[in-house]
């Protein structure tokens, strides 16, 4: 399975455990995950490693109650889109929050936890969740 | 450029078909084609099917040599074209270039997926594979979250509600009712919608389209040629036009909009000069309901915004202000590779006239509309009966 996938796992750590990503001096844009070129600048980008604020606010949400694979024991649970501090989004799971807190514009925090445990001969994977900011 | 049109056509069934393998599928397909063209099969040049997950739902690759294989035509090159839901779309793109660059005069086109094989966790997985692995799925999203994060969005900036979502469903299924080759074949009502459970909120069952084996082909032919050939149901395609955008949803612009289909379509509209007033009919890309009113404004026929309404005053719906699926559109059934091209034999068949009780009237000019995953590739089709 794709999401255990030992070099994988070991190769994502900086990005998954905390939010290293980059940014391009030329247009002063913020990237998470890293990418190898920037896509506004491409050869002329300037991009040097940064790490991602570990907090931002719900852009939307979701609350998901028919899961994939290696998901189905944690129904229903949140998603959402996250706008960081430095303007980066990310995709990710809202856990330890009252439901009634998750909606869009609330404040989020990045935690670190389990991801997925799907594949008994790869690794454990390990990531980055949120939870609302009281 | 040379012109080219569709000259035959060859549609299974949409729906569950446990007693016919992936390669049946794909010879029933291709002879009813083949057979409708007039033609003869050792004419055909060359091959373009669109597949998204062989590999994944089946466990089989090489489909671009295993459709030739099926049919009976090898030696001819046969190729396989893959962009997620918009496989079949970006399939029948190939076919045009082909012919349009003057490499070929004949080509056929088709669209095949397998997807009832495997359990439905294990199809939303390789479904999944359409959006980003490593940022999206890997944190637990599907692709009705996806849409349900577009949907969210839209609800929040413009108003829409869950009813003019589920009002989508309600007119995909009308509409389906009267195509004899759709996967559902009864109505529904708005209640049905609302009361069918949430997939991912504020997405419910009804919203989403099935899960889904079918098979499609279009025989193409250099419109100069098919003239000659005296082929009067001859349909051109006067436009065929191909956006991408970010792989997830994280990297685009807005969630309320598709800007890959806003790039490709203003091409199109360029292109044949025509207005989102001229387009008669649309076959467009509403794997969920909010996806239907995304489309309907990304395409010009509605402001953003104002999509949701629209569907609610019945503006979309058959012989209305446009008609929008007359097919049933994706609640016909979404075998994914097939999607895009089914939507070009629909037009087919509407502008000829021959579509029956969901007949669009005096239908002179169609349009395709088809999108891969949450909007990272966009492919446009307009058509035209010469």
């Amino acid at each position: 399975m794709v999401h255990n996938a030992l070099p994988l796992q070991w190769r994502k750590y900086p990005e998954r455990y905390y939010l290293k990503g980059n940014y391009c001096e030329n247009c002063k844009t913020s990237f998470f995950p890293q990418r190898s070129i920037c896509p506004n600048c491409r050869r002329k980008g300037k991009l040097v490693e940064k790490d991602t604020p570990f907090t931002g606010k719900i852009v939307s949400w979701t609350e998901v109650s028919v899961a994939p694979f290696g998901f189905e024991n944690e129904t229903p649970y949140f998603l959402a889109i996250i706008e960081m501090e430095n303007k980066a989004k990310i995709l990710a799971q809202i856990v330890d929050s009252k439901k009634e807190k998750i909606k869009t514009g609330a404040r989020v925090t990045k935690k670190f936890r389990k991801i997925s445990d799907i594949d008994p001969e790869g690794a454990i994977a390990y990531g980055y969740k949120f939870k609302v900011v009281e | 450029m040379r012109s080219v049109s569709i000259i035959g056509t060859g549609l299974t069934k949409f729906g569950e078909h446990w007693d016919k393998s992936f390669r049946e599928l794909i010879a029933e397909a291709g002879v009813k084609a083949i057979e409708s063209a007039k033609i003869e099969g050792k004419t055909i040049e060359a091959i373009y099917g669109g597949c998204m997950a062989s590999g994944r739902l089946i466990g089989q690759e090489h489909i671009g040599a295993l459709i030739a294989d099926q049919l009976g035509l090898n030696p001819i090159p046969s190729t396989r074209v893959e962009a997620a839901c918009a496989s079949g779309g970006v399939a029948l793109r190939s076919g045009i270039l082909a012919i349009s660059s003057g490499t070929y005069d004949i080509v056929a086109v088709g669209g095949i997926e397998k997807m009832t094989e495997v359990s439905t966790e294990a199809a939303s997985f390789a479904l999944g594979g359409a959006g980003d692995q490593e940022t999206e799925l890997f944190h637990g999203a599907t692709f009705p979250s996806l849409y349900a994060l577009m949907a969210r969005r839209h609800m929040e900036e413009f108003g829409t509600t869950e009813e003019q979502m589920a009002m989508c469903s309600v007119q995909a299924h009308k509409n389906g009712v009267n195509n004899p080759h759709s996967q559902f074949q009864r109505e529904i009502t708005v209640e049905d919608v609302m009361q069918s459970g949430y997939v991912a909120s504020p997405l419910k069952l009804l919203d989403c389209s099935p899960i889904t084996d079918g098979a499609a082909t279009l025989i193409l032919c250099e419109t100069e040629k098919a003239k000659k050939m005296g082929l009067e149901n001859a349909v051109e395609i006067i436009a065929s036009t191909q956006a991408s955008d970010s792989l997830a949803l994280t990297g685009r612009k807005s969630l309320t909009e598709m800007a890959a289909t806003k790039i490709a379509v203003k091409e199109a509209y360029e292109k044949t000069k025509l207005e989102p007033k001229d387009i008669d009919l649309v076959e467009l890309h509403d794997c969920f309901s909010i996806a239907n009113i995304l489309a309907i404004e990304d395409l010009g026929f509605f402001k953003k915004g104002e999509g949701g309404k629209a569907v609610e005053k019945g503006k979309t719906s058959l012989n209305s202000e446009i008609s929008v699926n007359p097919s049933g559109g994706l609640k016909c059934g979404h075998p994914v590779g097939a999607t895009g091209v089914k939507q070009a034999i629909e037009i087919f068949e509407q502008l000829n006239g021959t579509a029956g009780k969901r007949q669009v009237k005096n239908a002179k000019i169609g349009m395709a509309h088809n999108v891969g995953g949450s909007g990272a590739t966009a492919v446009i089709h307009i058509m035209k009966k010469t």
